[in-house]
């Protein structure tokens, strides 16, 4: 049985995989399946300051070895967040990552200080969420809003700080950089890439909203990529994600550089991915003689 | 547990109409649990999303459930190549079902096309105490109709062509119905359409009416937030989620 223990801001995660954000709500549905205390962490569902009520329906398409969604941060707000799920899920002896969104900087600011005064672990401050008009992807794909924000959050928390990037920019090193100059403790990547899908029987897009964030195996080279730049370029700890649906994948993502591993659309194919990662990368490590998963972070030996 | 995972066998495949196929699987966990108006999330090999599909039979001595669907794109397509004795990948029962009130003495069951197959758990529910009233677009399509006089109840055909039963929608026969005699309920499954005009004549007609419905869905059980569909509680909109607050509504809360 090898060492699946992992550390990230000084937070100890038991092992290094998390369901990510959106695919898992606040856990109560997947406890039925399985104990929470198996994960390594949860990121919760993206909540902002205000009740969302989210996108219209169709949410969901197929893609070739993916999906698309256009949920759009329906989300009950931070506060109905802090008193009903928050102390629920730090029942269960996992890392709590809690996922805050916003339109603007201030409301994201907001939603951090009300975490201060709870028990949550750390703060992912998604900036990348590709379904929302205002906020959302447009601070992700701009280096200037993704500083301010990540600033104005930096000063509303002393929690570990994690700055969630999206792939829809021309360089997510130089965004990876100015959030990390702003005072994240860590980023983590990738969030969906923006995709879209039409009916050509009707001339419709298939999601209501046009477009929506592309997610499953077939971004997980791109996310492997991306991971492995943004790990040479900063020097703050990088949570790997996109893609992942098996132990050989998540051990991949550590390889280039991942520190932990989020587990988003393969839960949807398998309700025990997450487990089943966990189980199958403790196999590769025991099969190899690694006695600790840490030796494997960034461990890729580039040409 | 409300809901379980896992690989059950096949035990009967039969095509019953054109692209239309029934399954028998045997899986006990799932059949001692199940409730009319709920339903199993499949996995199709090489696909990231499961597929919804309703349950169709609950046998909980025999430990079997039955689905019956209907070859729709690919993904379907992908689990219609199942065979007697391969194992099917299920996350089930899910869902909210429909309602089974003892009180109800006589209730009106309605299924348009593929939407027919959950109305036979609840035809079983209400033996002896239902007309069960099922449209389809011509006589080749037409599924199910021994099922439902299997399960006691009286059965009234209707097809788009006229080519088998009454020529045009189910709507004609529930209004005679409705007309004619004392309803307590009316449940129903099918195309939009059908349940938007089944729930005027019964919001019309003071009678209590629950829909089933269906939306592309990814998780099944309420974390994601996928399947969702306009309803209004107390007076207040929201998005409900047909996965885990569905696939059966009342009928007022339905927002169309």
């Amino acid at each position: 049985m090898a060492d699946l223990s992992v550390k990230i801001c000084g937070i100890d995660f038991k092992n290094p995989i998390i369901p990510a954000s959106g695919v898992f709500g606040y856990g109560r549905e997947y406890e039925e399946l399985f104990p929470l205390s198996k994960l390594g962490g949860i990121a919760t569902k993206g909540t902002t300051l205000h009740r969302r009520t989210g996108n219209l329906s169709p949410r969901i398409a197929e893609t070739p070895s993916g999906m698309l969604n256009s949920v759009g941060l329906q989300n009950p707000g931070i506060d109905h967040f802090i008193e009903c799920d928050l102390p629920y899920l730090l029942t269960k002896d996992v890392t709590i990552l809690a996922n805050i969104a916003g339109s603007t900087p201030e409301e994201c600011a907001i939603a951090a200080e009300k975490l201060e005064c709870t028990d949550v672990h750390m703060i992912e401050l998604n900036i990348s969420c590709p379904n929302v008009k205002q906020g959302g992807a447009a601070f992700g794909t701009n280096c200037d809003m993704a500083s301010e924000v990540t600033h104005r959050v930096r000063q509303a928390t002393s929690k570990p700080l994690i700055v969630k990037l999206s792939p829809n920019v021309t360089s997510i090193t130089d965004i990876a950089k100015a959030v990390e100059d702003a005072g994240a403790d860590a980023v983590s990547l990738i969030n969906t890439l923006l995709g879209m899908r039409i009916d050509i029987n009707t001339g419709r897009p298939v999601l209501r909203n046009n477009v929506g964030g592309m997610s499953g195996p077939a971004v997980l080279p791109v996310a492997v990529r991306m991971v492995w730049q943004t790990a040479n370029a900063v020097k703050i700890p990088v949570i790997g994600m996109g893609g992942v649906s098996s132990g050989a994948d998540a051990i991949e993502m550590m390889m280039a550089g991942a520190s932990a591993v989020q587990v988003g659309a393969a839960i949807f194919t398998d309700p025990f991915a997450p487990v089943r990662i966990i189980e199958e990368m403790n196999k590769f490590l025991d099969d190899k003689g690694i006695s600790s998963v840490n030796e494997i972070i960034g461990a890729v030996k580039p040409w | 547990m409300k809901y379980i995972q896992g690989k059950y066998i096949i035990t009967e495949k039969k095509a019953i109409a054109r692209d239309i196929f029934s399954f028998t699987i045997s899986c006990p966990e799932i059949a001692g649990k199940a409730v009319p108006g709920q339903f199993v999330h499949i996995r199709a090999a090489g696909f990231t999303l499961r597929r919804p599909i309703s349950i169709c039979g609950i046998d909980p001595e025999k430990g079997t459930i039955r689905i019956v669907f209907e070859i729709r794109g690919n993904g379907t397509a992908e689990i219609a190549r199942l065979n007697e004795g391969d194992v099917i990948d299920m996350l089930a029962p899910l869902g909210h079902g429909f309602t089974i009130n003892h009180d109800f003495n006589k209730v009106i069951l309605i299924g348009g096309g593929i939407g027919t197959p959950p109305m036979i758990p609840l035809a079983d529910a209400y033996r002896g105490k239902s007309t069960v009233i099922t449209g389809f677009k011509n006589a080749s399509a037409v599924i199910l109709q021994e099922d439902f006089a299997a399960a006691g109840a009286e059965t009234i055909l209707c097809t788009d062509d006229g080519s088998a039963g009454i020529h045009g929608f189910v709507t004609k026969p529930l209004k005679e119905l409705v007309r004619s005699e004392k309803v307590d309920a009316v449940f129903a499954c099918g195309p939009i359409p059908m349940l938007k005009n089944i729930a005027e004549i019964c919001f019309d007609n003071g009678i209590y009416c629950e829909i089933s419905l269906e939306e592309r869905m990814a998780c099944g059980i309420g974390a994601c937030l996928g399947c969702a569909c306009k309803a209004k509680r107390n007076d207040e909109e929201y998005f409900a989620h047909v996965c885990k607050d569905g696939p059966v509504f009342k009928a007022e809360e339905v927002l169309w």
